[in-house]
């Protein structure tokens, strides 16, 4: 889109509990420094942050790259992970596969591609067993 | 009321984030699932959780929590304890439980 006025990238760390949440952390801070209203900004804040973590307990982390605009925020998460084998179970509240260490830290609810979907205007999955999964939020402003 | 203002009507205690004794309290919210309180706290919170990692600084962060209180004497790890204080997330202690917490802040709220 021509009328980008922005792009981010961010590499989220393998396995690395202690830096989630870096990445919306500072997508965040952009957004409100480019004078993006509080609500936009929670979206994408709750939105990136869930796939940040999704990257991290189930992929061996990737990349965040984000796109902005003045009329949308386009985010897409690419990771080299197991992929997702059952898309439509893993979009049900309270559906999760987190590990024990993941748990124990306050995650694994069951609500990360649910929060997604809730909190993104669109939501795009794309995923290949073995191979990965790349997921495009957009939201608009 | 701000945070400032907590400490002293409960008697809690500041274990990080100096900078965000001045933030404004509007409300409270308990959950120890980063993931609720992600979707459903709302700006100007005062969180509650027993959970001490360095995540529930960043979530803290992400949501706009005027503050987060501790329960139960659980200890902030100490990466925590940096981050908040380098995002001014003020991080308060108390012996109190989450329940005896919530019983008193609809007393000061």
């Amino acid at each position: 889109m021509s009328d980008i006025v922005k792009t981010l990238h961010y590499d989220v760390d393998p396995k690395d509990f202690d830096s989630v949440g870096e990445a919306s952390g500072k997508t965040k801070n952009v957004l409100r420094q480019l004078g993006f209203p509080p609500e936009v900004l929670r979206r994408v804040a709750i939105a990136m942050y869930e796939g940040e973590i999704n990257m991290v307990i189930h992929a061996n982390g990737g990349t965040a790259d984000v796109e902005i605009s003045p009329k949308q925020i386009k985010i897409t998460l690419k990771d080299n992970g197991p992929g997702i084998p059952d898309i439509e179970k893993a979009m049900q509240k309270g559906y999760s596969t987190a590990s024990e260490e993941a748990r124990s830290l306050g995650f694994g609810a069951g609500m990360g591609l649910f929060n997604m979907d809730t909190y993104a205007d669109e939501l795009n999955i794309t995923t290949k067993i073995g191979v990965g999964t790349t997921v495009e939020m957009i939201i608009r402003t | 009321m701000t945070v400032s203002d907590l400490i002293n009507k409960l008697d809690l205690k500041l274990v990080a984030g100096a900078d965000g004794l001045d933030h404004a309290i509007s409300g409270c919210y308990i959950c120890d699932l980063l993931s609720l309180v992600m979707s459903n706290s709302s700006s100007g919170n005062v969180w509650v959780t027993v959970q001490t990692n360095i995540n529930v600084v960043a979530v803290a962060a992400l949501t706009d929590a005027a503050c987060v209180v501790i329960a139960e004497n659980s200890q902030l790890e100490p990466i925590a304890v940096s981050k908040a204080d380098k995002e001014g997330i003020a991080v308060l202690s108390t012996h109190m439980t989450a329940y005896e917490i919530a019983c008193k802040l609809k007393d000061v709220l």
